[in-house]
């Protein structure tokens, strides 16, 4: 029998090679008179879309509005004396980058490459622009290099794993006093949050909202599972409560049904207050999506874990959520993407995140009225590439985490 | 083996056990003394694999005392915890960690039950799997394994605690016929080296080779026990030569 097979498959002939590109188009494009007409259709229509986007956007669009904010579309109105607290922020995530590169590699390594690349190329820029004084252009430049100076150090011995990773936890606690200020500080004069704006508040909301919302999704979706009732019961009701509120209504209720309970001096940052909404907001759809993940672990993986004297809190920990993590990976950067994103509803309760800035310089000149397309295209490249960096880091993750999938 | 002075590491009396209106137990009891090697076998839906189930408490009984390694099984998860620390578990489906590389899969429970420093549990992970035969599939993922090799990363994990007791529950059942052999042949070796051991399985082959006891279970009830001589040669209960006969005669 075996031998009638390998008879068999020596006779057999390789496939044909894959046709050449010639034949392909002629194949493809050019099949029959009406196949020939559509080709030749689309190639004029998309001659015509692609030559008259160019024209507009070398020649008739107008960038100023752009080209004369690059600190207001960043910061906002944040002091600009007081912009190097910005810059120290930006210091030390680099020099975390370089750590955690030279300590876990793989996706890290990417992302440390990209933003290095990115401030080298603002830094670098052959134009000359009121924005970029020589020491702005010097300390762009220093942050690629002071990626490359830590990925180099972090290999001495004195850097530990367990050192980054109490450093990344510090990190946001830092960052924000640095940007914040402390009240009555000669050095760190308190910078009011109203003054934030653009990139930054952007940033602050989505970093804050997916930093905090995780954990209580998780904790959320655990309690929605809990055997005790009580727990299981109110977790259910605050997850199903606020799914089924709109994002705006929860922003408008904490910006301004809530300071109506409250007594007036403990009212709550503005900022903060459209933190805590998209936080809650979003933690409540996480705990869902966590469900998701836990609810496809096969039952047989908590009774091994059982039946080797682990407790619960040891099976949770690290046999069912690591499992289930991964597992609801995509669906979790889906939802970062989307917090990202809804990030520019707080303009309506008068946070001026990027999306406001650009709102408000719009509005400010009738020249720039003119070109609010730009400006809103613009945004829409900065909004579309950190979405696109965020979902390729989530591709990474899931390939380097899928060796073990069963 | 049941000498007189000797005390039960298992012990059970008067079992029960309901699903809703179902009654799957119907008063078991056993007691099984150390280093004894006792084959359950019965038909599908006799309460076998509930029972062994029971032992552990992956199943809770309603009535009835089960007493393991001296340590009644209560309500009290301190007890439960205990109990299940001494007795190992092979599942059918084996129900290994597919996050976790072999080596892990053994290593974890000593690490965080046990307490045992990383290093030395690692050691003695390498070491069991060595015993059954795997030692260089430590570093891999249980995805990337036969299923007779993944059940016996499964053995290995459940020594790898040190137990008074194993449980198999029909650890052959999920497995191509080729791969049968290589588990058993990791379970007859464990027999002979002292283990004590409850298997539910229908490898009348294996129950032969070391079983010192059979228990012959139907509708949630003992039907006969006895040596594997006696149950095979002489069984006394008409249920049993039909079952028997049926499994046998293939």
């Amino acid at each position: 029998m075996a031998e009638t097979l390998t008879q068999q498959q020596d006779s057999y002939l390789p496939p044909p090679a894959p046709p050449g590109a010639i034949k392909w188009i002629r194949d493809n494009l050019f099949k029959g008179w009406l196949n020939t007409l559509l080709t030749l259709i689309s190639a004029v229509g998309l001659y015509f879309a692609i030559s008259r986007s160019l024209i507009w956007f070398f020649a008739q669009a107008d960038w100023t509005p752009i080209i004369n904010f690059p600190i207001l579309f960043s910061v906002g109105q944040y002091p600009r004396e007081e912009l190097w607290r910005i810059g120290g922020v930006l210091s030390a995530l680099a020099l975390l980058l370089g750590f955690s590169w030279s300590h876990w590699g793989g996706l890290l390594r990417g992302v440390s490459l990209y933003a290095g690349a990115m401030f080298l190329v603002l830094g670098a820029l052959p134009v000359s622009h009121p924005a970029l004084t020589p020491s702005m252009r010097v300390f762009l430049i220093s942050l690629p290099a002071t990626i490359l100076l830590a990925f180099w150090i972090g290999r001495w011995r004195f850097v530990s794993k367990r050192m980054v990773m109490a450093l990344w936890l510090v990190y946001p606690f830092f960052s924000l006093l640095l940007i914040r200020g402390l009240a009555g500080s000669a050095v760190l004069e308190l910078v009011s949050t109203t003054l934030w704006g653009g990139l930054l508040v952007t940033f602050v909301l989505s970093i804050g909202g997916i930093v905090i919302c995780f954990p209580i999704g998780v904790a959320l979706a655990l309690g929605r599972r809990s055997k005790l009732p009580v727990v299981s019961a109110i977790s259910t009701f605050f997850i199903e409560t606020i799914r089924g509120v709109p994002l705006i209504t929860l922003l408008f209720l904490f910006s301004v049904v809530l300071a109506l309970f409250l007594p007036p001096d403990a009212r709550l940052d503005r900022l903060l207050r459209a933190l805590i909404a998209m936080t809650i907001f979003s933690a409540a759809y996480m705990a869902e999506n966590v469900r998701g993940g836990l609810q496809a672990i096969p039952p047989g993986q908590e009774e091994a874990a059982k039946a080797l004297g682990m407790n619960g809190v040891q099976i949770t920990a690290l046999i069912v959520l690591p499992q289930a993590l991964r597992i609801v990976i995509p669906t979790i950067v889906g939802q970062f993407i989307t917090l990202f994103k809804d990030t520019t509803l707080v303009y309506i309760v008068g946070v001026n995140d990027f999306l406001g800035i650009g709102r408000s310089i719009v509005n400010s000149n009738p020249a720039y009225l003119q070109a609010q397309l730009e400006v809103y295209l613009f945004i829409a490249a900065i909004y579309w590439i950190f979405s696109y960096l965020m979902s390729l880091a989530s591709r990474r993750l899931e390939t380097s985490l899928g060796v073990g999938k069963r | 083996m049941p000498t007189g002075k000797q005390k039960p590491i298992i012990h059970c009396r008067g079992v029960h056990k309901w699903f809703d209106e179902f009654h799957a137990l119907r008063g078991i009891d056993m007691d099984v003394y150390p280093k004894e090697v006792v084959v359950i076998f019965g038909p599908s839906g006799s309460g076998k694999s509930t029972f062994i189930r029971t032992l552990n408490r992956l199943e809770e009984h309603q009535k009835g005392v089960i007493t393991v390694d001296g340590i009644e099984l209560s309500h009290d998860v301190r007890n439960i915890e205990k109990i299940r620390a001494e007795t190992g578990m092979v599942f059918q489906q084996f129900n290994l960690f597919p996050h976790l590389t072999v080596l892990q899969n053994v290593a974890l429970a000593p690490i965080w039950v046990r307490r045992w420093p990383r290093r030395k549990a690692e050691a003695e992970a390498l070491s069991i799997l060595e015993r059954v035969g795997i030692p260089e599939q430590a570093h891999k993922f249980p995805g990337q394994l036969s299923g007779g090799q993944q059940q016996r990363v499964a053995i290995a994990r459940a020594l790898a605690m040190q137990p008074k007791v194993m449980l198999f529950d029909e650890p052959t059942s999920a497995l191509d016929p080729e791969m049968i052999k290589e588990v058993l042949d990791v379970m007859i070796q464990l027999a002979k080296s002292g283990m004590t051991m409850l298997v539910v399985t229908h490898e009348m082959g294996f129950a032969r080779a070391v079983a010192d006891r059979m228990f012959f279970f139907d509708r949630g009830q003992v039907v006969e026990s006895g040596t594997p001589d006696q149950i095979f040669s002489k069984p006394k209960e008409d249920r049993t030569k039909l079952f028997l006969s049926q499994i046998l005669s293939h």
